[in-house]
């Protein structure tokens, strides 16, 4: 604020960008008051929508109208919305709504299972480079640098044709091929925290590496860990729904919402429910994800 | 400058041995013999044990290796098993598609997360900047497969403007260009989002320098302080991160191409998998890799050109 009242006294020519600059300023203030009740905007909108999806998928058995692979014989011939299936029903008659409710199931099993499988792999990996350092951090870091630069999509359709794509191929390759990049961003945050002053006390006192990295280092890196574990979250509901929508996703008959897009896409000009509802719910559960990672990020750089 | 070429061209030839070495591995020790893949399952066991023998497939992997790098070294891709020709006919017809679709998308990329960047961070906090914000993460958010299918309920399902396949055949009665609008629609909606807040970070980064205060103390106008100050650092960043989507666009838009029936490199990949054609998939496994290190280095030389503190 200072700063703008300084150019408008020194500078005539630009008052009226100044004036402008500290208008949006003032402007901007409703915002932050909301953030100061603990979540900003942002953060409760992302948490609502993961959250209400969390419930969809463990109320699934609970609340879907019908079983996930039961056909309705006469809906064939008439696939949309109606009293008895809200949402319609697929090219076999199969209700939408119960198959985005288990579809919801099976996403939130898989997704958050690779991901924790990939942070606990990097994670150890990243603290043993960044606090040892020497020839195991060069390898770590090499490997990262050849995954980085790998297109991630091409290895998936080749591992995936060759090993046949179930939900534990799925998990493994996905871990596999991102647990060297968190190993990289932990090791970087090691590679910093490794010369605080609580480290070296630690060490004083002759606690073990093991102890050290774990209830030293890592409790300290949690905050960009557990932003990165957000916006991984929602790579990998991507990353699911694509090879769903390419083939070679979870394994049919159970509903995967990238798989459902695939087998109706080719009757978008007909029935354009059947692809759109299970795009509407794979991209709103992603948003809800990366729209809590932006919250938490700026809650974080707050702090 | 020599120095920094040397590095990166032996890193290049390294991560292209050890994926050649990965590929032909996995193709090898993979359950079913290369000669079952070629002839299918209802082959009998005296055709696949003729066809090992005449390939040569009945010595140790470790021989054939060596030799496969040879022939690859040598200019020779070896042969399709699904379309029975030379490779090379078939991967650069492909690529050359998806160089078409990725120019087309690059060239609107680049100024549009330009733009939009700037003008988001240039004034962190403001509604705009929150709007573009919002606006980038909403759009990384959806999945390319799902922009296609949004874009196409509206533009060929309801309007009927624009055709649903991109085929590249004159079929159909659509031109090139309107069959080409869909995809590169998705491609750069998709993109966008992840560029645009790479690009609004740094220049978010930027603003918040002492000299951009000393500019802006020094009576500039705030036009002149972004223009003339803060815009040509803010771009140093992400130069790097835009030659890096070059990369996702030659390799990473299978999704689109199968979208829209796309006769492209990564269409092409996705069915040589499918179909187990394992010379096609060693080739292209090299060239997307081939693509994606040139591009790393393409993007570090760009930041040391750029960067005045990197260069000397």
């Amino acid at each position: 604020m200072g700063l703008e009242s300084i150019t408008q006294t020194t500078a005539p020519a630009s008052a009226t960008d100044a004036l402008t600059a500290s208008t949006t300023r003032r402007r901007r203030v409703p915002i932050p008051t909301l953030s100061h009740l603990g979540l900003s905007a942002t953060t409760s909108v992302g948490l609502g929508i993961v959250a209400f999806w969390v419930a969809m998928a463990l109320l699934a058995p609970l609340i879907s109208p019908y079983p996930p692979n039961a056909t309705d014989v006469i809906a064939v011939s008439h696939p949309e919305p109606s009293a008895p299936h809200w949402l319609g029903t697929d090219q076999l008659g199969r209700d939408i709504l119960s198959r985005i409710l288990w579809g919801a199931r099976r996403v939130l099993t898989v997704a958050p299972i690779a991901v924790l499988s990939a942070a606990i792999v990097g994670t150890f990996l990243g603290l043993y480079a960044g606090y040892f350092r020497g020839a195991i951090d060069l390898v770590i870091s090499r490997i990262a640098d050849i995954m980085l630069s790998f297109p991630v999509i091409i290895l998936y359709m080749i591992v995936l044709t060759l090993f046949g794509s179930s939900a534990i191929n799925i998990i493994l390759v996905i871990a596999i091929t991102k647990a060297p990049i968190i190993a990289r961003i932990v090791r970087g945050l090691t590679l910093e925290l490794r010369e605080r002053e609580y480290v070296a006390a630690a060490k004083m006192r002759g606690e073990s590496a093991l102890y050290i990295m774990l209830v030293e280092i890592l409790p300290n890196a949690r905050g960009p860990l557990i932003v990165d574990m957000c916006l991984r979250m929602g790579y990998t509901t991507i990353t699911i729904g694509v090879l769903g929508f390419l083939g070679i996703g979870l394994p049919p008959p159970d509903p995967d919402w990238g798989g459902m897009v695939k087998d109706t896409y080719g009757m978008m000009s007909v029935w354009p429910h059947m692809s759109l509802i299970p795009c509407a719910a794979i991209s709103s559960l992603v948003v809800g994800f990366n729209l809590l990672a932006i919250g938490l990020r700026e809650r974080a750089l707050r702090d | 400058m020599a120095r920094f070429l040397l590095k990166h061209l032996l890193f290049l030839c390294i991560t292209l041995a050890v994926v050649s070495f990965l590929v032909f591995m996995l193709t090898e020790l993979t359950p079913g013999d290369v000669a079952r893949k070629y002839l299918g399952a209802y082959a009998t066991q005296e055709q696949v044990d003729l066809l090992s023998k005449r390939m040569g497939l009945d010595r140790p992997v470790l021989v054939r290796y060596v030799e496969y790098v040879g022939k690859i070294l040598s200019g020779d891709l070896g042969t399709s098993t699904r379309f029975r020709v030379p490779v090379k006919d078939i991967i650069f017809d492909r690529l050359e598609n998806t160089g078409l679709l990725a120019l087309v998308s690059f060239l609107l990329i680049v100024p549009l997360s330009m733009a939009l960047g700037i003008i988001a961070g240039m004034r962190e906090g403001s509604l705009l900047d929150r709007f573009i914000l919002l606006l980038s993460a909403v759009l990384a958010s959806v999945p390319e497969f799902a922009i296609g299918v949004f874009l196409a309920s509206i533009f060929v399902v309801t309007l009927r403007w624009l055709p649903g396949t991109a085929t590249l055949r004159s079929g159909g009665g659509w031109s090139i260009a309107a069959q080409m609008a869909l995809p590169v629609a998705v491609i750069v909606l998709f993109d966008l989002g992840y560029v645009v807040s790479m690009v609004r970070a740094s220049m978010v980064d930027v603003m918040r320098q002492p000299y951009i205060r000393t500019a802006i103390l020094k009576g500039m106008s705030f036009r002149q302080v972004v223009v003339g100050h803060a815009m040509r650092n803010a771009m140093i960043n992400p130069v790097t991160i835009i030659l890096l989507q070059i990369n996702y666009l030659v390799t990473g838009v299978v999704v689109v191409e199968s979208v829209f029936a796309y006769p492209g490199f990564g269409r092409m990949m996705l069915e040589a998998s499918l179909y187990k054609d394992i010379a096609l998939i060693e080739a292209g496994a090299l060239v997307s890799v081939f693509i994606a290190v040139t591009t790393q280095i393409l993007g570090d030389l760009a930041y040391m050109l750029l960067d005045p503190r990197i260069r000397s």
